[in-house]
């Protein structure tokens, strides 16, 4: 789960780490009195307006925009609000921006990258930093890997100060910079426990001209399966930066993933329906979705998948791929046929079904009287659901 | 032979009094499994399964009573990492976590126990381990499978059973199947079980499947290289998957530096093992494997 910036700031300032500080507008009225508010609290007559979306690259998108005075503000906030941002990671349509953030603006000496988290074949946390901040991280990885600086947290452990003095020496601190430097590792690592964060992430973290240092920008990802214990947390969710579709099929408890595609696919475990997915482009099809319905694949989850999946309008074939373990296919069968039933068949359908009791599964299917084309395996069911999506 | 598990395990099943717990553990006796106990705290004294299987309040307990030696857990998500750390605690040898959903920061811990007492875990968030007509440990469906030589390794549940049942078709029984998770963080690699599948005499092949997210199918890649005699085929899933998603597994996600299936696919390919494109060419593809 992601969260905006503005709010990852507010968790960073309840574990003591010293953020570039605002306040966000979601209403342009509230601009003038909220950029007066940053100018007064912060001492400050330059402020920086940020527009608040989970994408990353709001900077080169224009979503940044430093602000020498009021007027100024006032005209960027107004061109921010309602915008649709583009970034590498939103994709040409962009998203649209609700909120925008209004923030005191410092005089900058340097930048530096910091971020924590799982380095998945060590099993353990790795805390990462770099001088060259500012710049997308993956970049210097490839590019010059000897300015990362990186430690290894022992979980039972956790994060000793000796750790966090490698890193800010690594970084050239001198002085009470460094002193503040380590407390932030420290507080940084903190955080990342303390909210089950998968990732912690502050580009840049900035070095002022008066030697203070403080986290000009906040990423987070949270552990979805840990929110229960975060009640806090989770509810700093932004529905309005989620695909509808796939928040609407999360209401069903349906894992669905919306792609461009046209050959709709409803499967069940994740690792079959990826494989699905792939199958199908192989015989010569685009994927519209990635869809597990689990374990159960009961009539009514199946009835539902089928409303998620048509509810784009660019699916114009479906292919339904079951392996039936616990379940038994003749269920599913009866399950699609009921589905089939109450919403119509408005596109081809091809299903396969595999493993406990498929042979009455199929002569359940070709007893039905419905036009749903029945497939022996799954380079069957794809070429089959290809050939239907030519015909159608 | 077989790896991991066989006849003669003795098995404790953590949550057995739970719905999922009573009917895996219901299945898995069915199926032949030696369920020797089962755990739920609060509970113990009481008898599970139809009377057939005595409930204990801890894994010590269980343990000291009946020597167990293998432990299968069905507890929810919130307590299933303190599960595994009890099993392991206990001295259980092999424990296997079919729960999903475990945070990931339980996990790291949990993984760090398991390893310092020496205890082997399998998943969490998997369908679990069989070893054909021995013992089934976990939800596989035990009527796909086929006694013979080819092992199975896998991080998916259905895929794996897609597998099996390809093998069959083909004229391929199994000796052991294994699905180790597709959560981030998980007991035994697929280097680890790969290395017990190229120790036993019985099998003569190995079906790796891996998807896209985390480097170990590449690790294992370059592992089989070095070291194994064996034949190995390769599937890696979510060739369409689009980047910074994560699809269905917790671990399943494509974040950068061959994590994709694309890249999988080529490390597989350089280090020797015959990898397939498509789902559909496992079992072709692992019997062209045998008769080279």
């Amino acid at each position: 789960m992601k969260i905006h910036e503005y709010q990852g700031k507010n968790i960073f300032k309840s574990y003591g780490i010293p953020i570039q500080d605002g306040y966000v507008i979601e209403d342009i009225n509230d601009a003038p009195a909220t950029i007066e508010k940053v100018q007064h609290e912060f001492s400050t007559e330059a402020v920086v307006v940020k527009a608040q979306i989970h994408a990353g690259g709001r900077g080169k998108g224009g979503g940044v925009k430093y602000s020498p005075n009021t007027e100024q503000a006032l005209e960027n906030a107004q061109n921010m609000l309602g915008m649709n941002l583009s970034t590498h990671q939103t994709g040409a349509e962009g998203q649209k921006v609700r909120k925008v953030y209004i923030t005191e603006a410092l005089d900058i000496k340097k930048e530096y990258y910091c971020a924590i988290t799982l380095d998945r074949s060590q099993t353990k946390d790795v805390f990462m930093v770099s001088s060259e901040g500012g710049v997308e991280i993956e970049k210097v990885a490839a590019e010059t890997p000897e300015k990362i600086i990186k430690v290894w947290i022992d979980p039972l452990v956790g994060m000793k100060s000796f750790q966090a003095r490698k890193l800010a020496f690594g970084l050239g601190f001198s002085g009470d910079a460094f002193k503040t430097a380590v407390k932030v590792f420290m507080k940084m690592y903190a955080c990342y426990v303390g909210t089950d964060a998968t990732i912690v992430e502050i580009n840049p973290l900035v070095l002022t001209e008066d030697d203070r240092i403080v986290a000009l920008d906040a990423k987070f990802n949270f552990d979805g399966n840990a929110m229960y214990r975060h009640k806090d947390i989770a509810d700093l969710r932004d529905i309005h930066e989620e695909d509808p579709t796939e928040l609407e099929a999360s209401k069903y408890d349906l894992n669905y993933i919306k792609l461009d595609g046209n050959v709709g696919c409803m499967v069940n475990g994740a690792g079959l329906a990826m494989a699905t997915m792939d199958i199908i482009k192989l015989a010569g099809g685009e994927p519209a979705n990635f869809l597990d319905v689990g374990g159960a694949a009961s009539a009514e989850t199946v009835k539902n998948g089928f409303k998620i999946i048509l509810s784009d309008d660019h699916v114009k074939a479906i292919l339904i791929n079951i392996f039936g373990g616990i379940v038994r296919c003749d269920r599913v069968a009866n399950g699609v046929i009921q589905a089939v039933k109450e919403l119509g068949l408005k596109v081809p359908v091809v299903v396969r079904l595999e493993g406990t009791n498929a042979k009455e599964a199929k002569t359940i299917l070709s007893e039905s009287g419905l036009a749903i084309i029945p497939a022996n395996d799954m380079k069957d069911a794809a070429q089959k659901v290809v050939n239907a999506l030519i015909k159608s | 032979m077989s790896i991991l598990v066989n006849k003669y395990s003795r098995v404790i099943v953590q949550g057995i009094t739970g719905s999922e717990g009573t009917f895996h553990a219901t299945q898995m006796l069915e199926y032949g499994t030696n369920v020797v106990a089962g755990v739920t705290p609060g509970k113990g004294g009481q008898m599970a399964l139809d009377g057939k299987v005595p409930v204990y309040n801890s894994v010590e307990e269980a343990r000291a009573e009946t020597n167990a030696n293998v432990s299968i857990i069905f507890v929810p998500p919130p307590f299933a990492a303190e599960a595994i750390i009890e099993a392991s605690e206990a001295g259980v040898e092999l424990v296997v976590c079919i729960t999903e959903g475990v945070p990931v920061h339980d996990m790291v811990k949990a993984k760090r126990i398991i390893d310092q007492n020496g205890t082997r875990l399998i998943g969490p968030n998997c369908p679990g381990i069989i070893t054909v007509d021995e013992c089934k440990l976990g939800i596989m469906p035990g009527f796909i499978c086929q006694k013979g030589n080819i092992g199975v390794l896998s991080k998916s549940g259905t895929l794996t059973y897609e597998a099996i049942g390809q093998l069959v078709n083909v004229g391929l029984g199994q000796t052991t199947a294994i699905g180790i998770g597709g959560d981030p963080v998980i007991g035994t690699t697929m280097i680890e079980a790969l290395n017990l599948f190229e120790a036993d005499p019985e099998t003569e092949g190995v079906v790796v499947i891996g998807e896209i997210g985390g480097q170990m199918e590449n690790e294992a890649a370059r592992w089989v290289k070095d070291n194994m005699t064996k034949s190995v085929v390769g599937f890696i899933a979510g060739q369409t998957a689009p980047p910074g998603r994560r699809m269905g597994h917790a671990g399943a996600i494509v974040s950068g530096g061959d994590d994709t299936a694309e890249a999988k696919m080529r490390i597989m390919t350089e280090c020797g093992i015959a990898v397939c494109e498509s789902v559909a060419e496992i079992g072709d593809k692992m019997k062209a494997a045998l008769s080279n």
